[in-house]
Parts: C-alpha cells; sequence; structure tokens
C-alpha cells in the first residue's frame, strides 16, 4: 500500500514493438469460403497480405479431360457455384465455336435470360454478403429471398436449383414453359424492384455503410488494367468495358441496356455497380421475354444435339444418334479457342483445346477471382484490418471457381 | 467459311496476324489462324520483349490468362499460352511459347504484376520454370504436394490420399488405395483406329505362321459344291404356322424329330445324396436378434 504507481506507456523506454502476423481464415465468415491470408500487421494497420488460395482445388480442369464433351459440362456448374449457367455459357460458347454451330435464335434468347437470371442471383449473393460483412443484418435477409425465387426459377426451367447443366452445346436442354415465361416477367415488374429497392435503400446511404467503403480500396484505371481486372471491379475504375456491350454474344446485340461506371473505384462503386447492373439485368430480361420468338431450342444437327424423347421412338436414325450422343460423345474438329464471357464477377474464359477427338486435350479455366485476389495484397495496404473484410466483399470471390 | 456459332464477336481479324507478324519480326515462328483465333509462336527467349511489344506499341492492355499445356511426345513438351486482350482495339491474341523440363520461360512479372500468380499456377500444375519470377511458390496444390498433377503422364487419381483418422485425431497422408479399378470408357471404335489394345487381346500377341489365311480366292472360302447341297438339305418340314416374327422366322417352328428320346426330368432334390456338412467356419448369427441376457441393448 503507498502511493499512486507511476504507469509506463507501452511506447516508450526504447521497447520496440514488432509486426505480427496473423491468419486470417482458412475457417472465417468474411472469407467467403476457404481462404487463408497471412496478414501482418503494424497495430491493426495492414502492411502485407500473403493470400493462399487452392484449399477448394479439386483438379476440374484435369477431370474434364477425361471425360467428353457433354459429360464435362456439370463441372461448369460447381465453379462459381453462386452463378452456375454463366459458367456454362463460356463453355458451350467455347465448342461452339470450335464447331462452327448454329444455334437457333430462341435458345439464344433463353440463354440471355438465364444468363441474367444468373447475374440477379449471383449479385444477391454478393450484395447481401458484402453488406453483412459490414455489420448490416437485414438486408441480406431480404435479398436472400429474391434469390431463393430465382431458384424456383431455375428448378422450373431445368429440374435443379444450383447445378443446372441447362446450357448444351447448339441449344437448351429443354424448353420452359409459358406460365415460367410470364411469372418471370410479374416478378421482374413487381416483387424484384420492390424488395430489392426496400433492401437498397436501408443501404445505400447510410451513414456506417459509407463510412466502411467510400473511399476504401481505391484502384486507378491504370492498375485496374495491369492487374487484369474485369467486371464490376473495372466498370467501377471508370472504364466502360463490359463483354456483353463491346464483345456481344448469343443476342446481346440486340438488348438495349447501359453499363454502370464508378467514378471512385472504391468499394463503395463496386457495390453500386453491382447494384444497377441489377436493373439492367431486369431490363435485358424484359427485353428477352418480349421478343423472344417459338421455335426450336436446340440445334438440328444429329450429330451435336441429340433428338427429342418422341422423335427417338420413331426414327430409327433419331435413335442410333442417341445412342452415340450418349456413349461416345460427339467428335469436335482440332484446334485451340479462347472464349470470355461477361460472368457476373468478371470475365470468365474458357481456353479448350481439342484433338479431334471426343473428350478435351485441355481445359483451361480463366476464373475471375484468381487476378482481383491477387491484387488484396495491393489494395490493402495502408488499410485497417476490419477493411480487409469490406474490400473481399466488394471483390465477390468465391471459391469454387478461384482454386477449381 | 461463314460464321455461324454466336461465341463472343470482338473486332475483326482482317490483317492483324500480318501486322503482328510484321512487327514481331525475327522473335516469331509461326503466325496460324484459326477457328476465328489468331495465335502467334514466338522465341521462348523472347517472349517478354514480344509481349513487351503488344502491350506498349499495339495497345494489348491486358493479360488476361496464362494456360499451360502439355504434349508427352513432343522434344519440347509443354506450350505456355498468353491471352491478351485490348480494350481500346476490342481485340484478343493469344500467344505461345514452348517449353521442357529444363529450359525456363522468362517472367512477365516485369510486365504485369497480375503474371505473378499465373506463372506460379504453370509452374505447380506442370512444372515449367519461370525465370526472374522471385515468388514461384506453389499455389493450387496442397502444402507440401510433391510432382506436377496436370501433366498428362500423372495419374487422374493421385499417388497420395488423405483422411481423418479417428485414431490418432487428425488428417492422416496414405498412399491411393482403389477399392475399385478406376474404369474408364472409351467408347471409340475400335474400326476408327482407337490406338490401344483391346480389353482381352493383351495376351493376343499374333502367332508366327508359315502360311497366313487368307480367302482372297474362291477356293479357299470353303464355299462349292459340296456346301451348297449341304446348304440344300432339308431339315425340318415346312409347316405353315400361325404367322412370323420380325427377323425370327415362323412364330411356331415346326418340332424336329431327332430320332433320341427326349431327356427326363431331373430327379427330385431328396433323392440326392446327402452333401457333406458346411464346415464349421461359418459363424453362428443365429443368435444376433436375440436380446441380451442382461437385458441391456
Amino acid at each position: 500500500m503507498g502511493g499512486l504507481v507511476q504507469e509506463s506507456s507501452p511506447t516508450t523506454e526504447g521497447e520496440v514493438i514488432s509486426n505480427y502476423t496473423i491468419n486470417f481464415g482458412p475457417q472465417h465468415p468474411a472469407a467467403h469460403g476457404v481462404l487463408r491470408m497471412v496478414m501482418e500487421l503494424d497495430g491493426e494497420i495492414i502492411e502485407r497480405i500473403d493470400p493462399h488460395v487452392g484449399l477448394l482445388h479439386r483438379g476440374t480442369e484435369k477431370l474434364i479431360e477425361y471425360k467428353t464433351y457433354l459429360q464435362a459440362l456439370p463441372y461448369f456448374d460447381r465453379l462459381d457455384y453462386c452463378s452456375p449457367l454463366c459458367q456454362e455459357h463460356s463453355y458451350v460458347l467455347a465448342i461452339e465455336k470450335l464447331l462452327n454451330l448454329e444455334v437457333p435464335i430462341r435458345a439464344q434468347y433463353l440463354r440471355v435470360l438465364f444468363a441474367e437470371l444468373t447475374r440477379i442471383s449471383n449479385h444477391m449473393l454478393n450484395i447481401g454478403s458484402h453488406v453483412m460483412d459490414v455489420g448490416a443484418m437485414t438486408p441480406n435477409l431480404w435479398v436472400f429471398e429474391l434469390r431463393e425465387d430465382c431458384m424456383n426459377f431455375f428448378e422450373r426451367a431445368s429440374g435443379a436449383r444450383m447445378h443446372s447443366a441447362w446450357f448444351r452445346p447448339g441449344g437448351v436442354h429443354q424448353d420452359v414453359p409459358l406460365k415460367l415465361l410470364t411469372d418471370i416477367g410479374d416478378w421482374v415488374d413487381t416483387r424484384l424492384p420492390e424488395l430489392f429497392g426496400d433492401a437498397m435503400s436501408l443501404v445505400m446511404d447510410n451513414r456506417i455503410f459509407k463510412q466502411r467503403n467510400v473511399d476504401i480500396a481505391v484502384v486507378s484505371k491504370e492498375d485496374a488494367l495491369r492487374w487484369g481486372f474485369s467486371g464490376p471491379l473495372i466498370r467501377a475504375a471508370g472504364i466502360p468495358w463490359d463483354l456483353r456491350k463491346s464483345q456481344p454474344y448469343d443476342v446481346y446485340d440486340r438488348m438495349d441496356f447501359e453499363i454502370p461506371v464508378g467514378t471512385n473505384s472504391d468499394c463503395y462503386d463496386r457495390f453500386m455497380v453491382r447494384v444497377k447492373e441489377v436493373y439492367e439485368s431486369a431490363k435485358i430480361i424484359k427485353q428477352c421475354l418480349a421478343e423472344m420468338p417459338e421455335g426450336p431450342i436446340a440445334s438440328d444437327d444429329g450429330k451435336v444435339s441429340p433428338p427429342r424423347r418422341g422423335e427417338m421412338k420413331q426414327s430409327m436414325e433419331a435413335l442410333i444418334h442417341h445412342f452415340k450422343l450418349y456413349t461416345e460423345g460427339f467428335h469436335v474438329p482440332a484446334g485451340e479457342v479462347y472464349v470470355a464471357t461477361e460472368s457476373p464477377k468478371g470475365e470468365f474464359g474458357v481456353y479448350l483445346v481439342s484433338d479431334g477427338s471426343n473428350k478435351p486435350y485441355r481445359c483451361k479455366i480463366r476464373p475471375t477471382a484468381f487476378s482481383h485476389l491477387q491484387a488484396m495484397d495491393f489494395m490493402s495496404k495502408g488499410h485497417m484490418l476490419p477493411d480487409a473484410t469490406a474490400i473481399l466483399g466488394a471483390i465477390d470471390v468465391v471459391f469454387g471457381e478461384c482454386d477449381r | 467459311m461463314t460464321v455461324v456459332h454466336s461465341a463472343p464477336r470482338f473486332a475483326s481479324n482482317e490483317g492483324v496476324k500480318a501486322a503482328l507478324a510484321t512487327a514481331l519480326g525475327d522473335m516469331l515462328v509461326e503466325a496460324h489462324e484459326e477457328h476465328g483465333e489468331i495465335l502467334l509462336t514466338v522465341k521462348r527467349e523472347r517472349i517478354e520483349d514480344a509481349l513487351r511489344l503488344l502491350r506498349d506499341e499495339h495497345q494489348y492492355q491486358q493479360l488476361m490468362e496464362i494456360a499451360g499445356v502439355d504434349y508427352p511426345q513432343r522434344a519440347e513438351r509443354f506450350e505456355v499460352v498468353y491471352m491478351l486482350l485490348s480494350v481500346t482495339k476490342n481485340h484478343r491474341v493469344m500467344l505461345k511459347v514452348t517449353a521442357s523440363e529444363k529450359t525456363p520461360v522468362p517472367t512477365v512479372t516485369t510486365l504485369w504484376p497480375n503474371a505473378g500468380w499465373l506463372e506460379r499456377e504453370v509452374f505447380d500444375l506442370y512444372g515449367v520454370l519461370f525465370e526472374g519470377n522471385t515468388d514461384l511458390r506453389r499455389i493450387l496444390t496442397d502444402y507440401g504436394f510433391e510432382g506436377h498433377p496436370f501433366r498428362k503422364d500423372f495419374p487422374l487419381t493421385g499417388y497420395i490420399e488423405l483422411r481423418y483418422s479417428e485414431e490418432e485425431k487428425r488428417v492422416v497422408y496414405e498412399p491411393v488405395d482403389l477399392p475399385q479399378d478406376l474404369r474408364r470408357f472409351d467408347f471409340m471404335s475400335p474400326w476408327e483406329g482407337a490406338n490401344y489394345v483391346l480389353p482381352g487381346d493383351e495376351k493376343a500377341e499374333t502367332p508366327p505362321v508359315d502360311e497366313v489365311k487368307t480367302t482372297d480366292k474362291k477356293s479357299e472360302t470353303g464355299a462349292g459344291e459340296k456346301t451348297n447341297d449341304k446348304a440344300a438339305e432339308k431339315v425340318a418340314p415346312a409347316e405353315r404356322s400361325s404367322g412370323t416374327v420380325a427377323g425370327q422366322g415362323d412364330a411356331n417352328p415346326a418340332p424336329v424329330d431327332t430320332g433320341e428320346d427326349e431327356p427326363d426330368a431331373p430327379e427330385p432334390t431328396e433323392n440326392r445324396p446327402n452333401r457333406k456338412p458346411r464346415k464349421e467356419t461359418a459363424r453362428d448369427t443365429s443368435g444376433a436378434t436375440e436380446p441380451d441376457e442382461n437385458g441391456e441393448d
């Protein structure tokens, strides 16, 4: 018992404080999957980030080399499991490019329609989880309802909620009932703008949300190009680059839509670009529904797309085609193509090498997340530790696709 | 060939191949255009210069992807393919170099920072070395992984499998043990030149024969007067039946009298001699469904 004890500050007395290193993940709810980031911190300031990916590596590309072209298709649903149909889109277009195969116009409309539904469903997940990563709970629950609606539409078209395997070389697997199209139309007109608008009204001008996102991870135009950015990240940097517009595939050239562009290139801009894209996707969906003609939904080339069930019961040739397609599969002319489409997360590319047989010789998948995640280190440098979750949320990374 | 597919349509390839080939000059090995894609093969040592030229002078601002491909039958077995994108010209082009396990490819991390991970991936999966890449660690495979799994001679199943061991309370690594053979279904028709040994033909080495049996001449076919006579013999009296079955002839073919008695029905089982009792090793399971003596279960 005595007088006061002189408190000494930890920063004085010649004490040297060294940086310390922590593991962010691989089991962290804000890591959006299995991402391990080795972070070197100075206090709460991030000095260096070394992302370790590959914890979900399943060797998809190797497996594809052992499957026929059609058997390999479902692997693409399982890459980025938040936007399955958009991945299939790249793959079927790559095959069609090698085969130079014409796709009926209705099938092209159906593909664009469902690719845009997928985009909405993907953005619902990303927007919701980004918002939740920085502290808000309610909007996530609301936009997940919209995501659930999209899943129901996929189920009604293909029979599967997530892993549809519905895009096929030459078209789509099955036609959709008229009621599904009218239901999608009603949903886009009423439920989507109402619920989404409500949810976003809670976030967009929210003070806390802005404090967590504005001016975080600013990337210049030059850096965005150098780091191979694509999708919402390059658009947030102010470059109006959208493959649907600049390199249109299927019937995107008939669609009238805008490319939202950011001004500040921070996490808030990336978020807002996605929010605007949802409305643009809704516009495309409406145009598809209005313009879609009647007609066949798959190529009439019996060597590539299987015959209808009824036809198979009547025609010997159709039966032979069916048997050959589901055992040997179709042969693709030798050659190599790189086909990239605008997936919700950015440029999703497929580099397909064919040796003329019924199996791909090599199928390299260009994941969107690889380049973006690599820039994590330079984007986070000098920011605070909690900013890392906002940056990660705005990148929109899914490890099924990043690790393949 | 008219383009009828609906894959992404970027700016026209018209004249681009020639222009780039001229610009690359002696760096170029081969220029190729097929399926609407321009493929330029360049010398391995010059890849960095070639890419810098395309980036700075020809507006290919973005490196989207680096892909490795393995062709084991070639002397330099690997191909490294660089996909470039020009956002101003709206055009894509692919550059290629060849490499072997021992010949490193110059790094392009000096040109694009995102080449780092892309090169790491090609190194990890194929074992191609990149000279000048200061951070050439593995990226997709497990910590401590050995080998380069995307090579064509690396088996699909790998060599090591891992599982959680309840005894050791940790994940253990073990050599792969397949309870069932890995089956490869190959539906390539053997008549179209499947270049492998058909199942069952492994031991069938062609025996050395003095004279190869052929049926080139009519006398060698076995056909002739005697055969024709034999074929003309009537084996069954034609008796019109109720109808025909497609591809099988008469629905009720007439019975043929062979002159032999029909075999009797087999003897009843009871009359068989007693079999030897089964071995005692079989487990007696009669009590398995009975409750335990002390009432617990």
